[in-house]
């Protein structure tokens, strides 16, 4: 009799024990939980006093130590400020709890912390506004924040910035399943959007990483890019609307759901990937394509880069219309993956390779397309390009390689310190900067090279044991340098944020940098949204 | 020795089950279907014995839709020998296949049949026992540990019961279902994709085997389980207190 009880469960046990099999595998995209298991970093953190607190100095993000000087312009909060903000939101959604703003002081990589005494949590559109419209009359300056995964030390405040989070704004407007445009309030949560379309039969066009934490309104003010770029295209032609409120309150409303509109210039560009800098997103309307139902995923080993780049090259002409994702990590990201992440599993374990390249197929005929991969998988076997490779029979299969990939940032986070560079690089001199990185720093830290390999986009990590300036000196500018001369970009996908402010200038010329103070001027002339960040220091207002 | 395993082809594990609309069964259109996880886990203790020599052939056998065939080659993928397909075209309930199974142990002739407990679609968990049952084969069920002794021709089985574990020592010939921890199944690697191609698959219809298939069995309805309701958070203990004397009336 027990024995039946306990059968009749089976699918369900089946299912959490596999679940646990696989590890974290999807606790690991909820960051709440994550926070926990984060090793703390000693990171260094000089005030200069000068009566308060009023200048950061963080060592860590460039070689030589840059002073950020909290803008004298800003007020500081006061007990009307508070009065206000309860009667305009309610006690509950006004919060000064210690805990709380230490979390949301603190960004993901903990390498980032402010000194806010207060978070907002608006519920809706006018609500926001409302917040703004006081702010700026009061001077106060204000960082918009969403799931705080950003890379780049944009989504926490510097110094006493007021943190407005658009969280509770989390409401799906409408879905239309001809077209397959969503609307949806900035605060949704990315995988609940991917789960809410998996019903309707739909995907989102990006999926990352940190998806279990971070908000549809932080992922277009990051114009975040993620796996499936290189089948979808980027955020600038997915979103095809949205609403957003400027600093003085104003809303602006372009919250359009046509794939052609051709009047005037289309500003919602602006705010798609600029950080919070110009205005706080709050409606998004995006076009999702249709959920096909064949996907397939191969994890191959290659033995060095340039097989790497020829799979790539191979790859886009022979499965061009299905191929959705090709990723690649070096034996290093390998390695700290195995090391540090619970329940993964080495899918090619017989020997270690220099190389190993995710290709995810998605389309609509399982047969056509699985013949297709196979034949072609084969065939690179054949011409020596792959070395090793396993290819998914199931879901489960699916998701650990998957886990591999998208667990080498955390797996980096409890290794130690890391530094981190997010560059756009022509695909054929990418890993170069990998083999110099590695030789300029010997054995002061270990060099990480793993991407978006399909979209030419290196995550070049430094892991450490500590932070440390002897080893950040051997980093910067060299990094910076070496992708200016390879008319590469300093971010390709995480933004400036407070890290790469004073960089910009190695990716954009004095003159575009100049447009950009001007819009930022004109769309926020008292500079309170999201200061110190995006645009270089000398010239912010 | 030759090894015998089933696999049954399922809706893959991970997908959202979907019940039909008229409520005659599970969607299954335009779904992923996978190798059942129980069977994998079977093939694979199959593929050690062979591989620790103590076997010297491993046959996989699936029966129904034409697409089974999928399924087979993920076996041969892994590392089987060769498939056997028993074509069907409608679902067959356990006892069927244990017919059919017992038909084509006879052609075969394998020393030890595995199977998985049971296969995640109907949860049916009957197959192995009836055909150790039509055999007269000893059966060891919810294996979580298999040894083989081919000199004295025995398998001892360790196997997952409710108070802890159960050992049994089975003559050979013998019927093995196995549990989740058995072992952890392996993947199916390019060379070996590449190998299984030319491995063969027989196709059997029920009726070469002289089957008849029918069923005794009439699906009434098949239901969705009741939604689970949302919770609420509560400002107050009191609150609480008040919700489980007045509402939930259990205090
Ligand atoms: C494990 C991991 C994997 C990742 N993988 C990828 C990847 O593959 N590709 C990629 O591009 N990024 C990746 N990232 C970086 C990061 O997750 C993305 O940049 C993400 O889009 C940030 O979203 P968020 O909701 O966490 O925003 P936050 O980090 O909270 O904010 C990011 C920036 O947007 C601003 N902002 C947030 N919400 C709003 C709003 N409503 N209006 C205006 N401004 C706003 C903030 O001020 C900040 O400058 C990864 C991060 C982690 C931790």
């Amino acid at each position: 009799m027990e024995k039946l009880r306990a059968t009749s469960n089976l699918r369900r046990s089946l299912k959490s024990l596999l679940n646990r099999r696989l590890s974290s595998g999807s606790d690991f995209t909820h960051f709440n939980q994550k926070r926990s298991f984060q090793t703390s970093f000693n990171w260094i953190r000089d005030y200069k006093s000068v009566g308060e607190v009023n200048a950061v100095q963080y060592r860590y993000f460039s070689s030589v130590s840059t002073l950020v000087q909290r803008n004298p312009s800003f007020s500081t909060l006061n007990s009307d400020d508070i009065s206000y903000f309860k009667g305009l939101l309610g006690e509950k959604n006004v919060i000064q709890d210690e805990d709380r703003l230490e979390t949301v002081n603190t960004d993901w990589m903990h390498k980032y912390k402010g000194s806010s005494k207060l978070l907002l949590q608006p519920r809706s559109t006018e609500e926001v506004s409302q917040i703004l419209r006081y702010c700026n009359s009061r001077c106060l300056a204000v960082v918009p924040q969403a799931g705080n995964t950003g890379l780049v030390g944009g989504s926490v405040p510097v110094f006493d910035e007021v943190i407005v989070n658009v969280g509770s704004m989390n409401n799906i407007i409408s879905f239309d399943k001809v077209s397959g445009i969503l609307v949806c309030e900035a605060g949704c949560i990315l995988e609940n959007l991917i789960s809410f379309l998996d019903n309707q039969g739909f995907v989102m066009p990006l999926d990352l990483g940190a998806k279990g934490s971070c908000q549809i309104g932080g992922n277009v003010s990051t114009n975040a890019g993620g796996l499936r770029l290189v089948r979808y295209g980027s955020l600038h032609g997915n979103v095809l609307g949205l609403e957003a409120v400027l600093a003085n309150g104003d809303v602006l409303d372009m919250l359009g759901t046509l794939r052609k509109d051709n009047t005037g210039y289309d500003l919602k560009h602006l705010f798609i990937g600029s950080e919070g800098s110009l205005g706080i997103v709050t409606k998004v309307s995006i076009l999702t394509p249709p959920k096909l139902s064949s996907v397939n995923l191969a994890f191959l080993a290659c033995k060095d880069y340039s097989s790497c780049q020829k799979l790539l090259v191979e790859a886009k002409r022979k499965l061009g219309e299905i191929l959705s994702a090709i990723e690649f990590l070096d034996d290093q990201a390998m390695v700290l993956v195995l090391h540090h992440l619970d329940g993964v599993r080495n899918p090619l374990p017989t020997s270690m390779h220099n190389f190993y390249v995710l290709i995810e197929t998605i389309g609509s005929d399982d047969s056509f397309d699985r013949e297709k991969l196979e034949a072609f998988l084969l065939s690179s076997m054949e011409g020596g390009l792959i070395s090793d490779g396993v290819l998914a029979q199931d879901i489960n299969q699916l998701s650990s390689f998957w886990r591999i990939r998208e667990g080498v940032p955390e797996a980096l986070m409890k290794a130690g310190a890391v530094y981190k560079y997010d560059l756009s690089l022509p695909v054929e001199k990418m890993y170069n900067l990998v083999n110099d990185m590695r030789v300029r720093l010997g054995n002061l830290a270990k060099v990480v090279g793993y991407g978006h390999l399909g979209d030419g986009n290196l995550h070049l990590n430094i892991s450490a044991p500590q932070y440390d300036d002897a080893i950040l000196e051997q980093i910067e500018p060299y990094v910076y340098e070496w992708t200016y001369k390879h008319r590469g970009s300093i971010s390709a996908e995480h933004g400036l944020g407070l890290m790469k402010a004073n960089k910009i200038y190695y990716s954009k010329t004095p003159e575009t940098v100049q447009i950009m103070a001007s819009i930022k001027t004109l769309l926020d002339p008292n500079g309170i949204l999201n200061p110190y960040k995006v645009l270089p220091h000398s010239i912010n207002p | 020795m030759k090894i015998m395993v089933a696999v049954k082809r399922v809706v893959d594990y991970a997908v959202k089950i979907r019940v039909k609309p008229d409520k005659s069964g599970v969607e299954t259109q335009n779904v992923k279907m996978s190798m059942n996880p129980f069977c994998e886990i079977a093939l694979e203790e199959a593929l050690r014995i062979k591989e620790a020599g103590l076997a010297k052939e491993v046959v996989a056998v699936s029966m129904g839709l034409a697409n089974c065939v999928d399924t087979l080659r993920t076996s041969l993928a892994m590392g089987a020998d060769r498939g056997i397909h028993v074509e069907a075209a409608r679902e067959l309930i356990p006892l069927t296949v244990a017919k059919i199974l017992k038909k084509l142990v006879e052609v075969e002739n394998p020393g030890l049949l595995i199977l998985g407990k049971q296969a995640i679609d109907d949860d049916c968990n009957q197959t192995g026992q009836m055909i150790a049952g039509l055999l007269g084969w000893p059966q060891g069920t919810f294996a979580s540990k298999v040894v083989l002794d081919k000199e004295k021709q025995v398998v001892t089985v360790d196997r997952e019961v409710d108070g802890g574990l159960e050992t049994l020592c089975l003559d050979l010939p013998a019927v093995i279902t196995t549990d989740l921890r058995l072992n952890q199944p392996r993947y199916a690697t390019l060379p070996n994709i590449m190998k299984a191609k030319s491995k063969p698959i027989k196709k059997y219809t029920p009726e070469e085997l002289n089957v008849e298939i029918k069923s005794d069995l009439e699906v009434v309805q098949v239901t969705e389980p009741p939604k689970r309701k949302a919770g609420v958070i509560l400002s107050s203990v009191d609150e609480l207190i008040d919700k489980l004397r007045n509402e939930a009336h259990v205090i």
